[in-house]
């Protein structure tokens, strides 16, 4: 009993001092009913560099994501910090209610998953998952992930082609084809740059006019709006 | 180990059986074994495990309907992602149980009495013979919208020993049976009192996802029937099983 107890103990100690590599089995199923999420980025990564940190300012590699979907940025930088990563598993748009999967093998040292992808349509929100600590033990964990607001662009609910560069205000695209035009664009009073929790789309009733591009019958959401399955093995 | 309980279960139930005694009230520490029946070995495999589940609606202002419970071994009587069966789509639409109830692969099936209001709670119970994998499945509508639901599609409860519980907070998920337009016409809760179940309505996305919220007439839908008092965020419900057999 003692020397078994002893054993786990140095066990422990050496498993600390040098992380384990992991491999994990990642699912991600898109919640929503009216939102669809543009290629995913997932990392597994160290005690730093995560995807995205909430209440900071985003990266500028963050707003590309967030305001058009592009990834390239986030998986250079992800690259150069030696994160390991699954990029677009689902080869472009994931529906709602759709699901896709990838496999991650972790490296020493990156203990921790990030998630971001794009939620279409809007200016600049995205699913997030910042810093979960992949358990050591083997299992399947399942985690529900909320929608952020970049904190990059107002959201002003009106879909404009080429809207989705940095810096263009404007929802680059509705996939679903349900969005209207003709809006006069929201006013909204957000005035917190950090990335933040996402307060939700207005939309209008109105496809034609009225102040959002968006319906809103069809592109509100609430939380959690994807659910993400990792199995450690 | 789990012979030795069921065995233990069998004489329970026996004891019970044989003395229609009306002692349910085993709050206390200890089951009712103080009669020990000398029983010949001719005992029935017949193990019933039961569940008291209390369902309690946390919305603002949304009445609940019925809450249908279901055990089932395998198939669960809906799942996201999938499309409504009509029993689903009934009780979403409507918050009639009956077809949902009836489900060909339950094991066991009930309906809480009534369906409940904004911060009451409601009890059940449900007894289903014990099985290797058992499952329980909850289901009740969001009385105010067209086809909300809230629930659980699987909850694993084999491994729960009596005295146990489980505790879950619920999400809003919609059928996908019906556009949410809140109309007086298609909502049938109290506060329009309209149409329920319509199986050809608006089977636009057909697919369970999670609901959206409402948006309501204060909130910019000039033809919503509904108020700022029935929104609704998650969690909706709060659902605590315990295994009392």
């Amino acid at each position: 009993m003692k020397t078994s107890t002893l054993t786990i103990a140095i066990l422990l100690a050496a498993a600390s001092q040098s992380t384990m590599a992991a491999e994990l089995d990642l699912k991600v199923t898109n919640l929503t009913k009216g939102i669809h999420f543009t290629p995913l980025l997932i990392t597994a990564h160290n005690s730093e560099d995560t995807l995205f940190e909430v209440a900071t300012e985003a990266s500028s590699a963050l707003q590309t994501m967030a305001e058009g979907g592009n990834i390239a940025e986030l998986v250079a930088q992800a690259t150069a910090a030696g994160s390991d990563m699954a990029a677009n598993p689902a080869e472009g748009l994931l529906a709602p209610a759709s699901s896709t999967t990838a496999t991650l093998t972790t490296t020493d040292g990156n203990e921790y998953l990030s998630l971001t992808a794009m939620m279409l349509p809007t200016n600049d929100g995205f699913v997030g998952l910042n810093s979960w600590k992949i358990p050591t033990e083997a299992g399947t964990y399942t985690i529900n992930l909320n929608a952020y607001d970049a904190g990059t662009e107002q959201n002003n609910e009106l879909v404009v082609e080429g809207s989705g560069a940095p810096g263009t205000p404007g929802i680059p695209a509705a996939p679903g084809g349900d969005a209207g035009t003709g809006g006069t664009g929201i006013l909204s009073g957000d005035t917190n740059t950090s990335i933040h929790i996402h307060p939700g789309s207005l939309g209008d009733d109105d496809l034609e006019a009225g102040n959002s591009d968006l319906s809103n019958t069809v592109h509100r959401w609430l939380n959690p709006v994807a659910q993400l399955t990792v199995t450690v093995k | 180990m789990s012979s030795a309980n069921n065995l233990k279960k069998s004489l329970l139930v026996l004891a019970l059986a044989t003395t229609l005694a009306a002692c349910s009230d085993n709050d206390n520490d200890d089951p009712i074994i103080e009669e020990p029946v000398v029983v010949e070995p001719i005992v029935v495999e017949l193990v019933i495990s039961e569940f008291t589940i209390t369902f309690s609606n946390l919305t603002a202002g949304q009445p609940l309907s019925p809450l249908s419970v279901i055990a089932f071994d395998d198939e669960a009587p809906w799942t996201f992602g999938t499309t409504a069966s009509v029993g689903l789509e009934m009780l979403a639409e409507s918050g009639a149980n009956e077809e949902y109830l009836s489900y060909e692969s339950a094991l066991a099936a009930v309906s809480a009495e009534g369906g409940i209001g904004p911060g009451e709670t409601t009890t059940v119970v449900i007894s289903v013979e014990d099985q290797e994998t058992l499952n329980l499945s909850f289901a009740a509508m969001l009385g105010n919208t067209n086809d909300a639901f809230t629930g659980l599609s699987s909850l694993d409860v084999s491994t729960l020993e009596v005295g146990g519980s489980l505790s879950r907070t619920t999400t809003a998920y919609d059928a996908g049976t019906e556009a949410n337009t809140e109309t007086a016409e298609t909502v049938p809760g109290p506060a329009a009192s309209g149409e329920g179940f319509n199986e050809i309505r608006d089977d636009t996305a057909d697919i369970i996802t999670m609901h959206p919220g409402i948006v309501s007439n204060q909130d910019g839908l000039s033809t919503s029937a509904l108020g700022v008092e029935h929104k609704f965020d998650n969690p909706v419900s709060k659902i605590v099983i315990t295994r009392t057999q």
